[in-house]
């Protein structure tokens, strides 16, 4: 009794290995799921299933029980219906690729996949896996005709580039007797950021233009404000002046004094020795969060890289994406 | 970008949410409902306490399902799993055994159900549930029963979607069971009539397979008086020409030799395929439809010409199968009444039916040496003329008697029933030096009006005696015809003294029930015929007629692999199949894109159904009207629920009544 288990555990042990060393390489987008590449085998539910049948069998031949060979064959021919069932939940489908999430090392990152279901059905109970290394799973039903967006989150565990690898597409649907599955390698990667240090000490004094001088830190993060004016596209949702809104006003944006700080320089050069190397990443991870937090232009240099000062979420973005790649393969094709 | 990377870098301590595993309300009331309609057929064979605690047991679980509570602590279960292992072993005696069980298999499903958590024990509830809806075919194969395990299963199978798919709704899961049982049903009937049919049991059949039923083979005074109060039914006959008249229905079971002073008991004697006579005269053939006594010997007119499939014959003229018959089993039957049997019989045979013991009854002893007569003929007919002066009475319900039985029958209570007619008529004939011995069997029968075929029933059993009388041969001896001949003639109900009970079907007043039992009877008898008593030798006709003569497992399993293949195939095509099912209003918005793509103006993957207009109106000006109005109608009723069903026909024939103009060759 114990060898099934056994061979079943062996058996998803020589799966992991597969996505390991035999990786497919990535496909371009849509991938659309064919009978070709809809696989269906019986589920470990739907052996011991079987098993019962057979002992429903066998008792119908001992006790030459008629209707004992009507309803097993009945429930075995249902079995069977429930195996081109599941293959046609998964048939047709068409996968796009849709965005991805950046995560900061230790959270996780989000692969957004467009999931198409040109057919006027509903294809219920899908299970979609993916990542190399570290798994991600997520458990959707999909409504009739529609395109629906699955997020599928992988586990960031390593900083870098974290590409989504193969990924499957699988149901058991209706009876969980058998899987069917689809296997597809989408051509997505997400960033991972170094994890920001818990409790980083203060910034750095601000410098004039990465001239070096020194300028009065003390007022730094002392947001002034200093009046409304009209909301442009590209302002951030944390200046809107939300009460405003609510009183049924304009759409407004709050302005503040630009701090009298000046421009903050981080250099990979300018941290302490003592500290390792992922340890100064963090570190100017979570002074990069600050620094765009209160709303000051800051630049980033580091061995390889020097991104100038300015301020934002794509700037932020940008100098996050410098560190992720620092020191990986990936560092001198990354922009 | 979703959400900004500094909200994220906030989440980014936070832990994860763990997920819901309670059973949901619905899910639970689909396992409750697969359970009990699961157990209701089991109710009439279950011991009381299992009833009462398995009712007991459905109510918790309901009764905690309802106020959302979780399964009970595994800690209480195994104790009673345990207790209820040893209440079948008390209740029953025995523990390896078909209805111990099945008992056993009801309580563990009411347990297991209790503790339903994760998936696999929602998995072995189903598969229990199936146990047992197969489990109820060895207690009884009639047509509701089928329809009960049916029905059961339709449940059990929606129990099991409601776990894998707990979003879907009542009627998608009922609609998705049914279709896969619907689906499921070319294969049971293929894989019904070519599955090969093996004839003898893999193993034992163990003895309480069913209890025995009906006669045999030894009879004590009361034995025959308990069945004929029993109404259920023993065999049907359906003769291939007129049936017999009502004075030669004898169907001849066991033939008791062996008396005891009280019990008659049967001789075991050799058997061969072939009887001893060579048949001559009338001539009359039935199908018999024997319902499962788990016994070997057959109720047969007298007397039956061999060969016969799985029949053997004995010296004393009875057909046995050979092989108990534990299932509803079919026999064709040639009988020829007018044969002379027995003519040249053996002497040991003939000194066999004078055996007495050597005391007891000594009044009879008396009295049989009074009336012998010259000739045994007239010791038989003094017999029979003292029988019928001395005033018996026919009773079902005859007082109980002593240890001289035959003399405190002749002599004291003189109220008896066609055994005690029988076994004293025997006495008293060996007595008096004719050889004789007592038959027991079947007497009688109705033709049921709806379908021709005789049906007997176990309030006709009957014992009668036969004696063996030189140059005539067995010479068949009914006393119980001397005393009460309506008994003969006009069955039970005739017979029987006014106050006396009478089974319910057999009062006069009931005749429109009698009427509609007999079309439930032709009914049953039809399904029998054709569905329970599917043997080997039924197969082997079927396949004969569709050309594969030579019938053997070699040919069979091929052909089952065909058969299935073919069917997975048409189910294939079937899945392959784009537009079946789903929501009308999908399916007409989903044949207007169809439509439109055919125009080359297919629906993108992400395009909402008012972008998708706009375009279609920009691209053919000439219909932007229409389609614009089928596009904004059905974005309002995709997106502003709930839309009536009027509203979503009145779409789907505009969507039909739309006529497109054909594009023109576009300019180069």
């Amino acid at each position: 009794m114990s060898a099934l288990p056994a061979f079943v555990r062996s058996l998803s042990r020589l799966r992991a290995a597969r996505r390991r060393w035999w990786p497919r390489p990535p496909e371009a987008a849509p991938i659309r799921l064919g009978q070709r590449r809809i696989y269906v085998l019986p589920t470990l539910a739907g052996l011991s299933f079987a098993g019962a049948l057979g002992v429903m069998l066998v008792a119908s031949v001992n006790y030459s029980l008629s209707l004992g060979y009507a309803f097993t064959f009945l429930l075995a021919g249902s079995a069977i219906a429930s195996a081109i069932h599941a293959f046609r939940n998964l048939l047709g489908l068409s996968i796009q690729y849709g965005r991805v999430e950046a995560a900061f090392r230790g959270g996780s990152a989000v692969f957004h996949l467009l999931i198409d279901n040109p057919h006027p059905r509903r294809r219920a109970a899908l299970y979609l896996t993916g990542g190399a290394t570290a798994r991600g799973e997520v458990f959707f039903d999909l409504p009739p005709a529609a395109c629906s967006e699955i997020s599928l989150a992988l586990p960031a565990r390593q900083r870098g580039v974290l590409p989504l690898g193969r990924a499957v597409i699988e149901t058991r649907w209706p009876l969980g007797l058998v899987r069917a599955w689809s296997v597809f390698a989408p051509a997505m990667e997400a960033l991972v950021f170094p994890a920001p240090e818990a409790n980083p000490p203060p910034l750095p004094p601000g410098r004039d233009r990465m001239n070096g001088e020194a300028t009065d830190t003390s007022r730094a993060g002392n947001e002034d404000f200093a009046g409304l004016r009209a909301y442009r596209d590209t302002d951030s949702p944390r200046h809107l002046a939300w009460k405003v809104f609510a009183r049924g006003g304009e759409l407004m944006t709050k302005q503040f004094s630009v701090p009298e700080g000046g421009d903050l320089f981080f250099d990979w050069r300018d941290l302490p020795g003592t500290l390792a190397e992922e340890e100064r990443l963090s570190r100017l991870t979570a002074w990069l969060l600050r620094a765009e937090q209160d709303g000051r232009r800051y630049a980033l240099r580091l061995p390889a890289r020097e991104i100038p000062a300015n301020r934002g979420e794509a700037h932020l973005y940008r100098c996050l994406g410098a560190l992720a790649v620092h020191g990986t393969a990936r560092e001198g094709t990354w922009a | 970008m979703g959400m900004s990377l500094l909200s994220r870098a906030h989440l980014f301590f936070q832990g994860k949410v763990s997920g819901e595993t309670a059973l949901r309300r619905s899910q639970g009331a689909w396992l409750l409902a697969a359970v009990a309609l699961t157990i209701v057929p089991h109710l009439p064979y279950l011991p009381g306490w299992t009833i009462a605690s398995c009712a007991l047991l459905l109510c918790w679980r309901g009764w905690r399902l309802w106020r959302g509570k979780n399964a009970p602590t595994r800690w209480l279960l195994l104790p009673l799993s345990i207790a209820a292992a040893v209440g079948v072993r008390i209740s029953y005696g025995y523990f390896l055994g078909k209805a111990p069980g099945l008992t056993l298999l009801v309580m563990l499903l009411s347990l297991k159900l209790l503790e339903t958590r994760d998936m696999r024990d929602i998995r072995a509830v189903v598969l229990l549930c199936f146990f047992l809806q197969f489990g109820i075919f060895f207690n009884d194969q009639s047509p509701p029963a089928a329809i009960m395990a049916l029905i059961a299963a339709l449940a059990a199978l929606g129990g099991q979607i409601s776990f894998t798919d707990p979003a879907s709704g009542t009627r998608a899961r009922l609609k998705t069971s049914a279709l896969l049982l619907a689906q499921g049903l070319p294969f049971m009937v293929v894989l019904f009539l070519l599955f090969p049919r093996v004839i003898s049991p893999l193993w034992g059949v163990p003895h309480d397979a069913s209890a025995t039923t009906g006669l045999s083979d030894v009879m004590t005074p009361g034995s025959i008086s308990e069945l004929a109060l029993s109404d259920a039914l023993a065999f049907t006959a359906a003769f291939d020409g007129p049936p017999p008249p009502p004075a030669l229905r004898y169907w001849r079971g066991p033939v008791l030799n062996d008396f005891d002073g009280r019990s008659w008991r049967l001789r075991l004697r050799a058997f061969r395929d072939l009887p001893d006579y060579t048949p001559s005269g009338r001539r009359f053939g039935y199908r018999l439809m024997l319902e499962p006594h788990q016994q070997h010997w057959l109720p047969v007119l007298d007397y039956p010409a061999g060969p016969v499939q799985g029949v053997r014959f004995s010296r004393d003229f009875q057909a046995v199968s050979r092989v108990p018959v534990s299932g509803r089993t079919q026999f064709n039957f040639v009988s020829f009444p007018d044969i002379q049997v027995g003519v040249n019989e053996e002497t040991w045979e003939i000194s066999l039916a004078r055996n007495l013991p050597g005391d007891g009854n000594p009044r009879a002893r008396v009295l049989a040496a009074g009336l012998r007569a010259d000739t045994p003929g007239q010791s038989v007919q003094r017999i029979l003329a003292w029988l019928t002066a001395a005033g018996f009475i026919y009773t079902l319900q005859p007082p109980l008697l002593d240890a001289d039985s035959i003399d405190f029958f002749l002599f004291e209570t003189r109220m008896g029933f066609c055994e005690h007619f029988a076994g004293a008529f025997v006495f008293l004939a060996r007595a008096a030096g004719v050889p004789a011995r007592v038959v027991t069997g079947y007497q009688g029968g109705y033709i049921n009006p709806v379908d021709g075929a005789m049906i007997v029933r176990q309030s006709d059993a009957h014992a009668w005696a036969e004696v063996w009388l030189a140059g005539r041969g067995w010479v068949r001896v009914d006393p119980t015809a001397r005393v009460a001949p309506q008994r003969i003639a006009g069955g039970l109900a005739d017979s029987l003294r006014t106050g006396d009970t009478l089974p319910l079907m057999l009062r006069p007043e009931f005749s429109w029930l009698r009427q509609l039992r007999y079309r439930w009877e032709a009914l049953n008898n039809e399904w029998n015929r054709m569905v329970i008593a599917y043997d080997e030798a039924r197969q082997y006709d079927l396949l004969e007629k569709f050309g594969l003569n030579a019938f053997s497992l070699s040919k069979l399993f091929p052909a089952i692999i065909i058969t299935t293949v073919l069917l997975m195939a048409m189910l294939y095509f079937w899945a392959q199949r784009a537009r079946n099912g789903g929501d009308p209003l999908d399916q007409a918005w989903a044949r207007f894109s169809s439509r439109l793509a055919r125009h080359g103006l297919a629906r993108q993957s992400a395009e909402g159904p008012l972008d998708y207009g706009r375009r279609l109106a920009a691209a053919r000006p000439a219909e932007a009207e229409t389609l614009t109005a089928i596009c904004q109608r059905y974005a309002r009723l995709r997106y502003r629920p709930p839309a009536s069903r009027e509203e979503i026909r009145a779409l789907a024939r505009a969507i039909a009544a739309l006529r497109l103009e054909k594009d023109r060759i576009p300019h180069a």
